[in-house]
């Protein structure tokens, strides 16, 4: 054990713990086998198209159409979870209601609940013969088979992760701020709008971004109720599928690559905001 | 005399708000939960039980089975051995493999298949030398398994990393001072101290697992009896018009996902845990 | 002026306040005085209207303001937390009070940020108004916090524990601060603290409080020197209690000699140190098992241990069976 320390002590801190040698050797290996190997074939598969081929199958217009779906849908369920996320979220962090854990355990169901399930599930509902749709139907709204529907769909998909990121910061937002405002004389509203709603804003920006991410690249819930039509309601992901049911192996590699270079940027730029805040704020 | 405390709204605004909010996950979240059920029992419980026990239903739930027994405790390892490393010692790029191990959180669940066909499908990096060799990975479980492995990577690390970051080196140093070796510091110390956090971990590991469906479905080919995962056995049922087959199996699942929902919450609850499913 | 009559409050079954009466007088500098859960900062928030009493009334200037909510007392308050708006600037933090005033009351822009940058140089930090909360320190950021709540105008200052979470010299030194503001402003001011030596050298008066009632009103002199029951007296100071039921403060014993016939008891000596600017000679009454406190001069030699000596109460208190604590 000493000479493990000293030997690795160039180029880490040393430690008194034993174990590193293994367990880091074990997780880089793991992780390079199962994740970035494989990841790596992705980017090397582009690389070896060919910049032609490569925007002939990633930007086609069957594509283009596909990501506008998919980003739009992914978009505005966003949205709409960045709304009632967030009024979730403050109803389950202010207030006291009776079964109020069994509603906070319900939030994750989103998470919980096989995706495949949740989509016949919402394609039930929203047929024109189902719970929901049958009202909707008669009033000339279609939810089934439409970008709606999809946007449905995300909408199940994306709300956990607006509520569970916006909560802890809510929480720890404590009263004695709402309190201040109180004492200088804000109402109800101007301190909402103008210490609250500020101080949550990054949790809620991170919280609509993750809902983003998962809904552009969301398969099973949305394959069912979507209806997969080609140029309507076809979204990138099963665009991807019926690629690669063609052998079309660069086809599907090139969207692919498109999906999740976007998913990236939007990531990365995520974390730069919100670094260059919390720089500016002292932490 | 209408006095509300400050910092807090009036009695009727918290009504309104609570009730607004019910209204949304009520419509959004538990109608179509009820609705699974509901279809799965729509023509009785004889068709429910036919359509949960017949072979090829036995044989995708023995799958899915199989694939979370062998999924979930190699990641569980993993995820032990990476929060090991990561949280006990100073390294450098502690940054970018936090990063590196989040990856399968970023990706679509069908990219997920796909990079696993580009590697190991008939026209892939390492096609021909698996045909050659009589190994079938694609459209073959061991596909399934590798998929599955790789979607539900992070979840274990996930969790233990922010616990035992939190719980320090001191009960470890205090172990070493007195004597015990690595194994049985990490046996008689460690190992109690992150058992919520982990059995939560494996928790939440194990319903991905069982659930997944995009990766799967990428990799397995459908194979009716063979490569057919619950969840795809109800994607196939579906695409039949047996809906209420399809609806039945799905109510397995869902049931599974309530049962994770209640361990989860007790685990939270009891032991003080934060749920690590967001970022 | 202020006037607190008969307050009483509850939370649940326990009760935080009970009969409360108070009279504050027009520039005022007063401290509540006692341990966690005395009620003091209970109190202060009654008085503030950020809680409500179940009876009892509060009256500025001779109107009943129970029923007013806490943003039109025109009341400053100072967080033990600072709770400082952590995405606004310090200018902007200071501004708020200002900035959120109906359309009619509110000043000019120009004029708001005018008045911000004036309460900056008061509280001297000027020069820091861009700065965010999240880049001062501790103590800045209470000064912070003093300015925004002095933005407004109040006609009453309220600061509960203020420099509560702040290391010992920062405190001292925000404690003169504090001390000279209010000399130069005059105005009314209450403040929570559970620091004895804070509250005496603060305060015009002090009002030192016990599970939710007032045992004495008075001069940090009198609360001192005359304190009216048994948990004032150990509160404030330090306080020997002898098995005969009198209460000594550790100055009021001397050591005597043998030989002057003075003494009243034996002490066998178990340490001796340096407190303060005196030497601390600690222990056990002759006879019992009570340990017993004594602070002699400095320049004369202390007691060795071990030694016994006779001493003699120069003053002592008695408190009649219902003030014991």
């Amino acid at each position: 054990m000493p000479s493990m320390t000293t030997r690795k002590a160039s180029w880490r801190a040393p430690s008194v713990l034993p174990g590193f040698g293994l367990t880091f050797g074990f997780s880089l290996a793991w992780l390079s086998l199962i994740v970035l190997i494989p990841l790596s074939t992705l980017f090397l598969k582009s690389a070896g198209m060919g910049w032609h081929a490569f925007v002939d199958v990633g930007f086609s217009s069957r594509a283009l159409t596909a990501y506008r779906l998919s980003f739009g849908t992914a978009i505005a369920a966003a949205f709409v979870n960045a709304v009632f996320g967030l009024l979730v979220a403050w109803v389950l962090v202010r207030y006291e209601f009776p079964g109020k854990r069994v509603v906070s355990a319900l939030v994750d169901l989103p998470f919980a609940l096989p995706t495949a399930v949740a989509g016949i599930a919402l394609t039930a509902l929203y047929a024109p013969s189902g719970w929901v749709g049958q009202y909707l139907d008669p009033l000339g709204i279609k939810v089934a088979f439409t970008p709606i529907g999809i946007t449905v769909a995300l909408i199940f998909i994306g709300l956990p992760f607006v509520v569970r990121s916006v909560e802890p910061v809510l929480a720890d937002l404590g009263k004695d701020v709402e309190e201040a405002a109180a004492t200088l004389g804000a109402n109800r509203a101007q301190t909402f709008a103008r210490v609250i709603f500020p101080a949550i804003l990054p949790a809620l920006f991170t919280g609509f971004a993750l809902a983003f991410a998962r809904g552009v690249g969301e398969y099973g819930s949305v394959i069912f109720i979507s209806g997969n039509m080609p140029g309507r309601t076809e979204i990138a992901p099963l665009l991807i599928v019926t690629q690669l049911e063609q052998y079309n192996y660069d086809g599907a590699t090139a969207i692919a690559m498109v999906m999740m270079l976007v998913s990236f940027a939007v990531l990365f730029t995520l974390n730069a905001l919100q670094s260059i805040r919390r720089r500016r704020l002292g932490a | 005399m209408r006095r509300h405390a400050p910092g807090t709204e009036s009695r009727t605004a918290q009504v309104l708000l609570i009730g607004l909010a019910l209204t949304f996950l009520a419509f959004f979240l538990m109608l179509p939960l009820v609705a699974v059920f509901s279809e799965a029992l729509k023509q009785g419980v004889r068709p429910f039980l036919d359509a949960v026990t017949n072979p090829d239903a036995f044989s995708a739930i023995r799958l899915t089975l199989i694939i979370a027994a062998i999924s979930v405790p190699l990641n569980m390892v993993f995820g032990l051995a990476a929060s090991w490393a990561i949280t006990k010692f100073s390294f450098p790029g502690k940054n970018l493999l936090l990063t590196l191990i989040d990856l399968p959180f970023s990706v679509s669940p069908v990219v997920s298949g796909l990079i696993f066909v580009l590697l190991f499908g008939a026209q892939g990096l390492l096609g021909p030398w698996l045909s050659a060799h009589g190994v079938k990975i694609i459209f073959a479980v061991p596909g399934i398994i590798l998929a599955t492995v790789f979607i539900t990577f992070p979840f274990v690390a996930r969790e233990l990393i922010p616990l035992m970051m939190e719980q320090g080196k001191d009960d470890e140093e205090a172990a070493l001072s007195l004597g015990a070796n690595g194994w049985q510091t990490f046996w008689h110390v460690t190992l109690p101290n992150i058992r919520w956090g982990l059995l939560y971990g494996v928790l939440l590991c194990n319903a991905r697992a069982m659930g997944e469906f995009g990766a799967v479905s990428v990799v397995s080919g459908h194979i009716r009896g063979e490569t057919n995962t619950m969840p795809l056995h109800v994607e196939i049922l579906y695409n039949e018009y047996d809906f209420v087959g399809a609806f039945a199996v799905a109510s397995l699942l869902a049931a599974l996902a309530l049962v994770t929902l209640v361990l989860k919450s007790v685990l939270e609850w009891r032991f003080d845990l934060h749920s690590g499913a967001s970022h | 002026m202020i006037r607190v009559q008969n307050i009483t409050k509850r939370f649940g079954n326990y009760p935080a306040l009970h009969g409360i009466d108070l009279e504050i007088q027009p520039g005022e500098f007063i401290a509540l005085l006692g341990p966690s859960g005395s009620g003091k900062t209970t109190l202060l928030r009654i008085i503030a209207g950020l809680e409500f009493q179940d009876e009892g009334h509060v009256y500025f200037d001779g109107q009943d303001v129970s029923d007013i909510p806490v943003g039109k007392r025109n009341v400053g308050f100072v967080f033990q937390q600072y709770a400082l708006f952590r995405h606004m600037t310090v200018a902007d933090n200071i501004a708020f009070g200002l900035s959120v005033r109906k359309a009619r009351l509110r000043p000019a822009k120009a004029e708001i940020k005018e008045r911000a940058q004036e309460l900056l140089r008061v509280v001297q930090l000027e020069g820091l108004g861009d700065r965010y909360p999240g880049q001062l320190s501790g103590g800045q950021r209470q000064r912070v916090a003093l300015a925004r709540a002095l933005a407004i105008e109040p006609s009453l200052l309220l600061l509960d524990e203020p420099f509560g979470a702040l290391d010992a010299k920062v405190r001292k030194d925000l404690r003169r601060w504090l001390r000279d503001l209010h000399k130069q402003m005059g105005l009314t001011s209450i403040f929570v603290t559970h620091d004895q030596e804070e509250a005496l050298e603060l305060a015009d008066r002090v009002v030192v409080m016990d599970h939710g009632r007032i045992d004495q009103i008075g001069t940090p002199e009198q609360v001192y020197m005359e304190p009216a029951t048994a948990f004032v007296s150990h509160f404030v100071g330090e306080t020997n209690r002898l098995p005969d039921g009198r209460h000594i403060r550790p100055h009021d014993i001397e050591i005597v000699t043998a030989a002057s016939g003075r003494g009243e008891g034996q002490l066998l000596v178990d340490n001796v140190f340096r407190k303060g600017g005196a030497w601390r000679v600690e222990g056990r009454l002759h006879g019992s098992e009570t340990i017993v406190e004594i602070d002699v001069d400095a320049h004369e030699p202390p007691p060795g241990i071990g030694q016994t000596v006779a001493i003699a109460a120069r003053r002592a208190r008695t408190f009649a069976l219902a003030e014991e604590a």
